[in-house]
């Protein structure tokens, strides 16, 4: 299945990482921000039931100009590991030119080179003071990085979601990950050595 | 929420299953919680006590069919919702509501089985018993939803289709169309139709409950308004009590299948893409048909001929949308989560007019658009 016009108008991300990391949370803003505040379709799915516990846990976001029918990712175009058996896992589900993003105080082995490292957890733990936020910086990494989201209507979704009394701190998160990310040129990083036409290998 | 307008939500379909009942003026729940149908039930706990409802968790799915039946009798739209474990067990009072004719909805939201199987994956295997899983013969409608927005206003409509023809419609959803979230625009109120069943316009006295009219759809009463009347699982006559003579046995039955039969138009509902020009098609129905669909746009842009016919009414078996597709194309691809449960009819209905090939996946998982282009390739 090729479908060259096909990829064009879809655009797969997914959060991955151990349960309990609000993974399914960060994916659950995400989408709310790009179906209800920026209009465009969206499908948002996670692993479910006793998948969901282990050690990579998933929730993805489908987005699109048109009607999505598969709703679930096929071909990742970004991929946010926050654990290195995500990492693992899930690196091969990676489009070629597709961003890997990862938290560097989590995953030490590197699949590739081409590899965006920040260290969401430690920004959380050190700079907000909470470690449970490291979903929501690396959210805002994610959403500056995809370019799919308007990033104020990213940050009216997430103060939507959040228990009251958090805002602050939810926020505070988000801007940092959206600033870290702001350092990332993305057209430093390596190209892809792999091709994703499995005819010419 | 319950009020819905013009507004954007992100919701998941259990979720919407939710809004869909309650726009359609479901005003009772009785259930029992089971994965992957939960959400329903614990989304009603909260959205009925703030319309006036009644949320009843029961101590088991017998009993919940047996709550929403007598809720309806008097005079309430029901409903309850269950994956396979539970709707087995709602087999026996779901014959009662056939046989007496209380209009109800059942949702089924469809995991893995049989027993209780595999709890937290999709599967398509309860099909052919959503038909005819409570003995004896017996007339029933089955509805399939395949995304968000089909969850709410399949939902709508299978109230509408209970209240106006007297009988339980099954919904059946399943893990992968229940789980997903996806922005959907909710219709304002004004703009959906909603039907309620027929009241008795005759004085107490000349009711007969089980009479029947044009449409072969009797008047029903609620119990407490001052209609006297016996409601019982034995063929009845037309008074409602038990009967024998052969002639109201047969009349008894034929009306009940009739009423449906005269509805069809209305009931049958699908959706077709691509089939004008089509050579080969794809049959699919709940979240199997947006696999199909997408393969079938691929195949479309390669320069296959196929269309797709997405089921949304399962049974009665929508036969005078498929046959002259059968007669139309040369193959036919029928993919589902389940051994073949639909492909059956349309081999029934096919008499060998069209080459028919399936595609079953039974290991929990769900299947991929590019599963069926493999598949289309071949036709």
């Amino acid at each position: 299945m090729k479908g060259q016009q096909k990829q064009e108008d879809r655009y797969e991300i997914r959060f991955s990482g151990s349960g309990g990391q609000g993974l399914i949370t960060a994916a659950v803003v995400f989408a709310e921000a790009v179906g209800v505040y920026d209009g465009k379709y969206v499908c948002q799915t996670q692993s479910y039931g006793p998948e969901a516990r282990g050690g990579k846990s998933k929730a993805e976001v489908v987005i699109s100009s048109k009607p999505i029918d598969y709703p679930k990712a096929l071909e990742l175009d970004l991929l946010l590991a926050m654990n290195q058996a995500a990492c693992d896992a899930y690196f091969y589900d990676l489009k070629q030119n597709g961003l890997l993003v990862v938290d560097s105080g989590l995953v030490e082995q590197h699949p590739t080179s081409r590899i965006i490292a920040i260290p969401f957890t430690d920004i959380a733990k050190d700079e907000i003071g909470r470690k449970l936020v490291a979903n929501m910086v690396a959210l805002g990494a994610v959403g500056l990085l995809s370019g799919q989201v308007d990033l104020d209507n990213l940050e009216k979704a997430l103060l939507a979601r959040v228990p009251k009394g958090t805002e602050e701190m939810n926020s505070r998160a988000l801007q940092r990950g959206i600033e870290e990310a702001r350092k990332i040129n993305l057209d430093d990083l390596p190209r892809a050595v792999m091709s994703d036409d499995y005819d010419e290998v | 929420m319950s009020e819905p307008t013009k507004q954007r939500y992100l919701l998941q379909g259990n979720e919407a299953i939710v809004e869909g009942a309650l726009t359609a003026g479901c005003r009772f729940f009785a259930g029992y919680p089971i994965t992957p149908a939960s959400e329903i039930a614990e989304q009603l706990s909260i959205k009925l006590p703030a319309v006036d409802g009644t949320f009843i968790q029961m101590e088991d799915e017998i009993a919940s069919m047996g709550a929403i039946i007598g809720a309806s009798l008097a005079g309430v739209k029901t409903m309850t919702a269950t994956s396979g474990p539970g709707f087995s067990l709602m087999q026996e009072n779901l014959g009662f509501a056939c046989v007496a004719e209380v209009p109800c909805v059942i949702v089924n939201v469809m995991r893995g089985g049989p027993s209780t199987g595999l709890p937290t994956s999709p599967a398509q295997g309860d099909v052919q018993m959503a038909r005819w899983g409570t003995h004896g013969d017996h007339s029933i409608v089955v509805l399939a939803v395949s995304t968000v927005m089909d969850s709410f206003t399949v939902t709508v409509k299978a109230f509408n289709i209970a209240e106006k023809y007297r009988i339980p419609v099954i919904l059946l959803s399943d893990e992968v169309v229940a789980h997903t979230r996806e922005c959907v625009e909710l219709p304002a109120k004004s703009e959906i139709k909603v039907i309620d069943r027929i009241r008795p316009s005759v004085p107490p006295d000349w009711y007969k409950p089980y009479e029947g009219d044009a449409r072969g759809v009797s008047p029903m009463a609620a119990f407490g308004d001052g209609y006297r009347h016996h409601v019982t699982g034995l063929i009845h006559d037309v008074m409602g009590f038990p009967t024998q003579k052969p002639r109201e046995v047969k009349e008894f039955h034929l009306r009940q299948t009739k009423k449906i039969s005269r509805g069809f138009s209305d009931i049958q509902m699908t959706k077709g893409y691509f089939l004008d020009d089509a050579e080969t098609f794809v049959i699919a129905y709940g979240a199997v048909a947006r696999s199909a669909l997408s393969a079938v746009q691929e195949a479309r842009e390669a320069g296959i001929k196929v269309g797709l016919l997405q089921l949304i009414t399962l049974f009665p078996f929508p036969r005078r949308t498929v046959a002259p597709l059968l007669g139309q194309c040369r193959s036919v691809l029928i993919p589902e989560m389940n051994l073949g449960q639909m492909s059956r009819e349309i081999q029934r209905v096919n008499q060998g007019m069209c080459n028919v090939v399936k595609y079953n996946r039974i290991d929990g998982k769900f299947i991929t658009p590019r599963e069926i282009y493999a598949q289309l390739t071949k036709l």
